[in-house]
């Protein structure tokens, strides 16, 4: 059962249009929450008059500011660095706003139409204040004194600060030696472009205070529902357990969705205040415009290289445009970029300096491979440059570096996500190999250059990443087979539709012997369980399916244990065949799981010194994250007179230590690389110099679309099963992404013949455009003589 | 995303068509496919307070030949175009345009009047209208009946030469013989996007010799754009059968290019444009010559 490509039992139900999403909760005498938003992207608020808006019958209240000066910011939730405190959001605009989009006030009323009608007599007087777009630059102001004050509590010292809201700094090794001692100095200085995870369900949720218990219910829960449940019970005043948070179908996570934002403590708070239900959904301009944007990151890097083509320092500087404001991911994404930046290369030194920059453009936040994806990009950039600097193959001087499979367990010297950066297990080069055999790259190539010859503008090109998974530090499960035989996991997992009832029914099903259709998973219910670390970092499958494997495990010990004592036959004679305990080898005989369920009935369980019923709890902890590895292979043809790039196949060659089902991998690997690809090619976040998006809707934010798709082909591998689980498992969410800008940058350099010529994403066709009608030159300008 | 409150009226006839419109011009819009109007209601980017919806109004859609024109109903669905028989040269061109018509609940939906009367000068019947001097036909009840050329009909982005009380009832379009070698090519980054340029052309070709040539731009101007110099390279000139290389076909793009005076935007600025012409341009002159 673990393993098999068993179709999603999540499936029916949605394709039947029966799932039940955020916009799907409707509540009885619900208000319509709609928000006022900024059109400025920075400027003093010199007035808000919201009395015509109040004035319109159904409205039920205008707040700004001023009525919720006691909400503090929403905090952080991950890599909460102190110096980032003061840059938070206040939950409406205070005083001065930052970005468009950003919630200045907000409306209540008796619908839809009659909020936004109300939203539009919000008379907002805005003072305009010069944007700052590009970030990279020195720094300069950002907050003033007062500001500090407010946003920080404790970090207050009467200072104003500038717009680095964070500065990470990684070292290992002897850089400095290393540099001065090369053969060859190699840099680049590239950019990825800013785009983000657009799900296809906009934000959305709605809130009630159930009257019989004055419980404080709230729907549209994703992603993180118990840190949520926290933040929120904390900002309203209430005990976590008065609050409830309730994950429904949730239509695609990808990092920005299920986060806390200043919209998702407005519609309890507003519950609770005014006493009547309250529902607010997103619409796509709100989403494009105000939803966590990603990725923005320039990196300027150099390699020192000896003789053989060793990389023996790898050093540089990276600026990350966070937006206006630090929300929940605090310097996550900088910090990934630094510490996963050395990707699969031994690199025996290495210094890297981030700058998280503050700018008036909506704030970052994760993205599916953050900091992977640019820094990846980055790298791989590099990577090539030495490669055609020395005049080797691409792939040879990547196999010079590879870490070898031999020195695993990899101790990189910092830290990833708070953990020690162990590689926990890999061979590279095998992997490699893997995908040259099964996907006959050399004739690839052959076909490739043939057709180049001929005239076409047709490439090849390569990135290579190590990806993370698994991030602890615990997740728990509860297996509870019932009279009936059926079997209830209840987890603090997540689904933001990526299976894991599936898989955690495999494992269920694979230690129960039980089909699928006898399990049902609870997940995403703060009600039903008290503990979960939430749907990211590719975690659930490592952290959940194996406290879904200890539980199971506990479950089937106990079942054989309770059959063997009523049956009066030795444990070392029974088995577990088909959800039945029997005699080994004789089928009909014994207990079916149920009986043994009702044989731990309370009193009887009582009797014979078990605890009551058939039902286990597991726990699995996790200090050191997994590192599964792949490659990505592109090929790219270019029309010459439009500059269009044609992404013609797309290959992934993925290593994840255990598949626990081949569909469901290769489906996260596919629709992973469709949205690297996206990145690569299309989606960008553009901004006018005075701050104005430019992508606002889905006419100017180019989604790629299936006509866009490549042929893809995928190959996963279970090569190096991960020694720090019972299941061996890397995660699978992320590795279809991480490297797609980097190999298709690489593909075009080839098509035109013209290596290094890719430095920014997305790679529009008029900037290839413009390569061509340049004139070529063969060698790259990344060598600089040492 | 929700629309301002409007009224919403659906007459049965063109007549009451005609007087709703005569009633409130300014504050009615007319509703057939919707796959403009909607949108940009629901932005709150228009706000009717009237909706005339003529879904229900017979007579309006549909084709019909007659002599040597070819009279398409202002409410034809882009997929009934796409759709048509015939294998003279204007289907074909038809045929070809509507296939770049957004995607396929788009085409479904919308209609060919409605995309002449939002006047988008990059949409593909506002190029096709432009390219073969198509006639407008509108009505209204002050007024009745009146022509007008495609040359004159498009004033601008969004705007059309007719008064507000007035609708677009049908387009005739002169049929074209044998002896025309039509084209259509447009560039957008993803498939069913509004076009960054777009070519048409329509050259009669006789003993390999171009006599008669129409050359319609998009995406460069705020109307439709018709290249005189790309036309006046082209006529008189022996056409090779490798159009696509040939110094003829380069001679026509470098006429246009030069010709237009494209805007910058962040789908591309006026070089890349230029570029985009060049490349469109020839590509439309080798769909005529491929047939």
């Amino acid at each position: 059962m673990i393993g098999e490509s068993l179709q999603r039992v999540e499936d029916p139900v949605l394709l039947r249009g029966q799932g039940r999403f955020a916009a799907d909760v409707t509540l009885p005498g619900q208000l319509h929450m709609r928000v006022v938003r900024s059109p400025v992207a920075h400027g003093r608020i010199r007035s808000i008059d919201t009395s015509a808006a109040r004035a319109l019958p159904g409205v039920a209240a205008v707040w700004t500011h001023d009525d919720i000066a006691d909400l503090p910011p929403i905090a952080f939730r991950l890599t909460p660095i102190e110096s980032m405190l003061p840059y938070r959001q206040p939950v409406l605009a205070r005083g001065r706003v930052r970005y468009v989009g950003e919630p200045v006030a907000v409306v209540f009323a008796e619908s839809e139409y009659l909020a936004e009608d109300a939203a539009e007599l919000v008379d907002v007087e805005v003072e305009a204040l010069p944007a700052t777009v590009d970030p990279t630059g020195e720094p300069t102001p950002w907050l003033d004194a007062e500001e500090v004050a407010w946003t920080a509590v404790e970090a207050a010292d009467g200072a104003g600060r500038d717009n680095e809201s964070a500065t990470i700094h990684l070292e290992y090794g002897d850089p400095d030696a290393a540099f001065a001692a090369a053969a060859h100095v190699f840099d680049v200085d590239v950019r990825v472009g800013r785009h983000s995870g657009v799900p296809m369900e906009c934000r959305g949720g709605s809130a009630h205070v159930d009257a019989a218990t004055g419980v404080l219910m709230v729907n549209g829960a994703a992603k993180v529902p118990f840190w949520n449940r926290d933040a929120i019970a904390q900002m309203v005043g209430r005990s976590p357990h008065e609050v409830q948070l309730i994950e429904g179908h949730v239509g695609g996570g990808f990092g920005p969705r299920g986060e806390l934002y200043p919209e998702d403590v407005l519609v309890p708070l507003a519950t609770i205040r005014l006493g009547r239900p309250v529902r607010w959904v997103e619409d796509r301009q709100e989403h494009l415009t105000t939803c966590n944007h990603s990725r923005d990151q320039r990196h300027r890097l150099r390699a020192a290289v000896d003789e053989t083509g060793l990389i023996t320092a790898l050093d540089g500087e990276f600026w990350a445009d966070q937006g206006a404001y630090v929300r929940t991911h605090g310097a996550t994404v900088a910090g990934l970029t630094a510490s996963m930046l050395p990707g699969p290369y031994l690199l025996p030194s290495y210094r890297i300096t981030g700058h998280v920059r503050m700018s008036n453009k909506t704030p970052a936040g994760t993205y599916r491979s953050p900091g992977r994806y640019e820094g990846t990009f980055a790298r791989e950039r590099l990577i090539d440059a030495i490669a055609n600097g020395l005049g080797l193959d691409r792939i040879e001087l990547r196999r010079r570096n590879f870490i070898p499979a031999d020195a695993m367990p990899y101790r990189r010297p910092i830290l990833a996500m708070g953990t020690e950066l162990v590689y926990d297990s890999g061979d590279y080069a095998l992997l490699m190999d893997r995908m040259e055999e099964t996907f006959d790259l050399p004739t690839l190539r052959e076909e490739v250059a043939a057709r180049r010859e001929a005239g076409e503008l047709v490439g090849i090109g390569y990135g290579w990443f190590v990806e993370k998974s698994g991030l602890g530090p615990s997740e728990g499960a509860r297996v509870m087979v019932d009279t009936g035989g059926s079997a209830l996991v209840t987890t603090g997992a997540s689904s933001v539709g990526q299976g894991v009832d599936t898989v955690l029914s495999q494992v269920v099903g694979e230690v129960l012997d039980l089909d699928l259709d006898r399990i049902r998973t609870v997940r995403g219910q703060t009600e039903h369980f008290n503990y979960g670390r939430g749907a990211f970092a590719t975690r659930q499958s490592v952290m959940v399916g194996n406290a879904v494997l200890e539980s199971a495990l506990a479950v089937r010990a106990k079942a054989l244990r309770v059959a063997a004592h009523h049956l009066e036959i030795d444990e070392a004679d029974l088995e577990l065949v088909r959800g039945r305990v029997q005699v080994v080898g004789t089928p009909g005989t014994g207990l079916g799981l149920g009986e043994i369920a009702a044989l731990l009935e309370p009193h009887r369980a009582k009797a014979i010194g078990e605890e009551p019923g058939l039902t286990c709890d597991g726990w699995f902890h996790s200090d050191h994250m997994t590192y599964p590895y792949g490659v990505h292979v592109a090929v790219v043809q270019i029309d010459r007179g439009t500059g269009k790039p044609t992404l013609e196949r797309f290959l992934v060659g993925y290593d994840v230590g255990k598949a626990l089902n081949h569909l469901l991998v290769e489906g996260q690997i596919t629709g992973g690389a469709a949205q690297g690809i996206g990145g690569a090619l299309y989606e960008e976040f553009r901004y006018a110099e005075d701050g104005q998006p430019q992508a606002t809707t889905f006419m100017d934010y180019l989604m790629p679309t299936m006509a866009e798709m490549p042929e893809f082909g995928v190959l996963v591998t279970e090569d190096a099963p991960s020694p720090l689980n019972p299941l061996g498992v890397k995660g699978a969410g992320e590795g279809g992404t991480t490297a797609t800008a980097a190999a298709i940058a690489s593909a075009v350099d080839d098509a035109l013949s013209r290596p290094g010529s890719v430095t920014q994403t997305p790679i529009r066709p008029d900037l290839i455009r413009q390569l061509i009608s340049e004139p070529g030159h063969e060698q790259s300008p990344n060598q600089k003589e040492h | 995303m929700k629309p301002s409150s409007f009224e919403y009226v659906r007459p049965e006839s063109l007549a009451e068509t005609l007087d709703l419109l005569h009633q409130d011009p300014e504050e009615s819009k007319v509703l057939a496919g919707g796959q403009s109007l909607v949108p940009m209601m629901n932005f709150r980017l228009a706000r009717p307070s009237r909706l005339i919806d003529i879904n229900r109004v017979p007579g309006l859609a549909g084709t019909r030949v007659e002599g040597d024109r070819l009279v398409i109903g202002t409410r034809t669905r882009h997929l009934a175009v796409q759709n048509m028989s015939g294998a003279d040269p204007l289907a074909r061109l038809l045929r070809s345009a509507a296939a770049h018509v957004g995607h396929l609940p788009i085409r479904t939906r919308g209609t060919f009047g409605g995309s002449l009367a939002h006047s988008d000068a990059a949409s593909e019947w506002c190029l096709i209208a432009r390219l073969l001097d198509a006639t407008m036909v509108v009505e209204s009840r002050a007024r009745g009946r009146r022509e007008i050329p495609a040359a004159d009909f498009f004033l601008s982005i969004f705007t059309t030469a007719m008064e507000p009380d007035e609708l677009l009832v049908e387009v005739s379009l002169p049929r074209l013989g044998d002896e025309h070698r039509t084209g259509f090519a447009e560039f957008a980054r993803r498939a069913g996007d509004f076009a960054i340029v777009a070519v048409t052309t329509d050259l009669a070709v006789e003993k390999g010799v171009v006599t008669h040539a129409r050359v319609c731009i998009g995406g460069v101007a705020d109307t439709p754009f018709r290249s005189g110099a790309a036309e006046a390279t082209l006529v008189g000139q022996r056409l090779d059968d490798d159009i696509a290389t040939s110094p003829l076909a380069r001679a026509a793009a470098e006429a246009a290019a030069s010709e237009v005076d494209p805007p910058s935007d962040a789908h591309g600025d006026a070089p890349y444009r230029r570029d985009l012409v060049r490349a469109m341009l020839t590509s439309s002159l080798a769909q005529g010559v491929a047939r």
